[in-house]
């Protein structure tokens, strides 16, 4: 008896939260002492992310197209929303809620979601896309692929490499054989051999020959950190002081190795190092810089003042898209004569009389 | 004890399991019984979730600032918000579904009738990999190596989706289902072999297997299996046509064939363990090895079974995936489903149909948190510790008839499944 009657209590319970959660807040439930300047139109403009299994805070592509979205707030008064994917059947469904939510431009991240965000382009043809990291072809009318020109960048830490090192080598290494991570590689290897054309010097690289591209030198792995560390003895061994891991968190690995050896300088890939891991701040010469927060913001820009078109948007040293990061802490080793020859090369990649590797010609 | 006292203890024991055993399969236990539990500590779970809901609201805080009643009406709102887009996200917005009948824009409609059916997809893996703990649970095995399983599974599934090509679907499709069945059967097997064979304990042998599936995975979606002219990115090739599961409406809705054929799956389990000699064998070692090994019952033949049907239960979850939803398989394909569904199993006492209305509930929570998300900016993880509350007060449902002061069942009412897996028996 006594339980049926809790029995039923707890029904009563359940059915009127029920109920409640049905229920729209209640007009007269708003806090009054809300300002009546709180009261902004609504046709603010919507800009929507959807992350890959990395979520918003991977420290990667994921955070940095998000900071272009919240420099867009920021500057341009766009809203931004994002949602979080935690599997692959996630990205349809998230992009769904995006499309019911009525955005004005779906930013996707990463080759994960290439197939998805394929698809709901395709199946939503008035809605407008951006996705960072890859591009499509032929092209999709209503998205526009964020790509990289990152060899440009690594040309120029290439010549910074070469320049600074005191055993005449230096490395490289990256995650997997695939184009987002050798096209670093190769212009980092570039510019080193630039730096021996132009100064006559033999400086070498190790693990990576732009002549045998199957031959370079790679973890397997983005997350295997002890990889990195081992590698980075390797290369040391071998003589190299200077090295540039092309593999995510990996190279924090080789950071390490380094610092252990009390030698040696390395040099970041995407975001600036000194920014993202301080305690390694002694050790960082510079960093290859993947800006995607700015390429995100143009796009947004541009589809804000009515300027989207479909297509590829590539981010080069010339727009900023890709950069080499401040030396902060180690710019005393850089000279006033060195920046000034950077300066040049820079001039000179952008006029178009360095000229890179056609078969990493992201455009 | 004498061997003459210890057969005739022995003996006794196998009478009371075997009784327990019955009645289980038998009585019929008020519904409402066995629903109160799980009930109340979805209550109790829900009302711990809003004073979380509230604590991590920012416009809470500035609320309180300005004054009490400020703060305690914005606190209402931040739940009530919060809840009513959950249940909008997981059934849909009654306003928008009249509105979309009205203008008679079939789009329109879709995108309003979306929620619910997206629930049902969400639930479907659920349903799937909850039923494969639940049947080890039931033959008292601790099968922690559903999400490796599952990965094989999809893997399997993949494999035999893109590889074989022009077949008619009514033949490709539950093929690379059966294929899938047969990787996580594999996957179940081995730990079960090992189990019976020589002692090794499944809850170790799962976790390891689970982790050569991760890396067996990726290496195959790097290597052997990846997409060719991709840049050789971790995702396989797209798997044909004909061995998609169809899906029953056009975008955005998702509902597909998969949802029932895990309905069927279900009452087949239910079907076996109930209602077949080898279900009540299964059973009787699962509530006590000793007892049913003095019944001249094979338990390694049990452990292996019990094992490999959960590990073949598991594998269809990861292919249901593939075949009816993700079309090709990529690293990222399960946030968990495999340790979710031991929490689900529960949930549902272990029992089939339990296991479905446990996944439905996974599954509208899951559903309705994207929706919450998009209208409140309170992130998914939230739904995690909504999930894990809940869990919490279902496995421990004394702290819930404390609360709210339900007596005591009678000993044998409620029985935990899957003590046995502990030690102790061997």
């Amino acid at each position: 008896m006594f339980k049926k009657v809790s029995l039923l209590l707890a029904l009563l319970v359940v059915a009127s939260m029920v109920l409640t959660a049905c229920q729209p807040a209640a007009p007269a439930e708003q806090p009054a002492a809300e300002q009546p300047a709180a009261e902004e139109p609504e046709m603010k403009f919507k800009v929507c992310q959807v992350t890959d299994t990395g979520g918003i805070d991977d420290k990667s592509f994921n955070a940095t197209a998000w900071k272009g979205a919240e420099d867009a707030v920021a500057e341009l008064g766009v809203e931004a929303k994002y949602l979080e994917s935690q599997e692959v059947a996630d990205y349809e469904k998230n992009l769904n809620a995006f499309i019911e939510e009525k955005c004005d431009l779906i930013i996707t991240v990463g080759f994960l979601l290439g197939d998805a965000t394929k698809a709901s382009a395709e199946a939503n043809p008035d809605f407008e896309y951006t996705i960072v990291d890859v591009s499509y072809d032929p092209v999709i009318p209503n998205v526009v692929g964020q790509v990289f020109q990152t060899d440009e960048a690594a040309f120029l830490a290439g010549y910074l490499a070469a320049a600074t090192t005191q055993t005449g080598k230096v490395g490289t290494f990256g995650g997997l054989p695939i184009p987002p991570v050798t096209i670093f590689m190769d212009g980092f290897a570039r510019g080193v051999m630039y730096y021996n054309e132009v100064k006559g010097t033999n400086v070498e690289v190790l693990g990576w020959d732009i002549n045998d591209p199957e031959g370079g030198l790679f973890t397997m792995s983005f997350d295997d950190q002890t990889k990195g560390k081992e590698f980075g003895i390797q290369l040391m061994d071998e003589g190299a002081d200077i090295i540039m891991p092309v593999a995510g968190p990996v190279g924090l690995g080789t950071a390490a190795a380094i610092t252990e050896r009390g030698s040696g300088y390395i040099i970041g890939v995407d975001a600036d190092w000194v920014l993202t891991n301080p305690d390694y701040a002694p050790i960082i010469l510079t960093s290859v810089l993947k800006k995607m927060d700015v390429t995100t913001f143009n796009v947004i820009k541009d589809a804000m003042e009515g300027n989207f078109t479909g297509g590829i948007t590539a981010g080069t040293i010339e727009n900023g898209g890709v950069d080499l990061a401040p030396f902060h802490e180690l710019d005393g080793m850089v000279s006033d004569e060195l920046k000034a020859e950077l300066e040049d090369v820079r001039a000179k990649l952008i006029d178009g009389t360095i000229t890179l590797s056609d078969a990493f010609k992201v455009q | 004890m004498t061997q003459d006292n210890e057969n005739k203890h022995n003996f006794n024991k196998l009478n009371h399991v075997a009784e327990e055993v019955l009645a289980d399969s038998t009585k019929k236990k008020s519904i409402w019984q066995t629903m109160l539990i799980p009930a109340l500590a979805i209550l109790t779970g829900l009302i711990l979730g809003a004073v979380i809901i509230i604590s991590t609201s920012e416009e809470v805080y500035t609320g309180f600032q300005q004054s009490f009643g400020a703060g305690l009406s914005a606190s209402w709102s931040a739940v009530a918000n919060s809840y009513s887009s959950l249940f909008k996200g997981a059934f849909g917005d009654p306003a928008y579904i009249i509105e979309s009948l009205r203008s008679g824009d079939a789009l329109e409609i879709r995108r309003a009738l979306n929620p619910f059916l997206e629930s049902l997809v969400v639930a479907t893996p659920y349903i799937f990999a909850g039923l494969a703990v639940a049947l080890g649970f039931r033959a008292g095995l601790f099968n922690i190596g559903v999400e490796g399983q599952l990965f094989m599974g999809a893997i399997a599934a993949t494999y035999v989706g893109y590889s074989i090509k022009g077949l008619p679907g009514f033949i490709h499709m539950p093929l690379a289902l059966l294929a899938g069945a047969a990787g996580g059967a594999i996957w179940g097997f081995v730990p079960g072999w090992l189990k019976a064979k020589t002692g090794g304990h499944e809850v170790i042998n799962t976790i390891m297997m689970n982790w050569i599936a991760f890396r067996l995975t990726e290496w195959l979606l790097t290597g052997p299996m990846t997409r060719p002219n991709a840049g050789r990115i971790p995702v396989s090739p797209i798997i044909e046509k004909s061995a998609e599961i169809p899906q029953f409406f056009k975008a955005p809705i998702r509902f597909h064939l998969g949802f029932f054929i895990a309905l069927a799956v279900a009452y087949l389990i239910y079907w076996l363990l109930f209602k077949t000699t080898w279900g009540f064998n299964l059973r009787t070692v699962g509530a006590n090895p000793r007892a049913a090994k003095y019944a001249g019952m094979n338990i390694a033949r049990n452990t292996i079974m019990a094992m490999t049907i959960s590990g073949a239960l598991a594998g269809l979850a990861g292919a249901n995936q593939v075949l009816a939803i993700n079309r090709s398989m990529a690293i990222g394909l399960s946030s968990g489903y495999g340790f979710d569904s031991i929490a689900l199993a529960l949930l549902g006492n272990s029992h089939p149909f339990g296991v479905i209305l446990g996944a439905l509930f996974f599954g509208v929570l899951r559903n309705g948190a994207t929706k919450m998300m998009v209208t409140t900016a309170i992130p998914i993880d939230i739904i995690s510790i909504l999930q894990a509350l809940i869990l919490m007060f279902v496995a421990a449902p004394a702290i819930i008839r404390a609360i709210y002061r339900i007596r005591k069942p009678k000993a044998g009412d409620e029985a935990v499944v899957f003590a046995g897996s502990w030690g102790g028996n061997k």
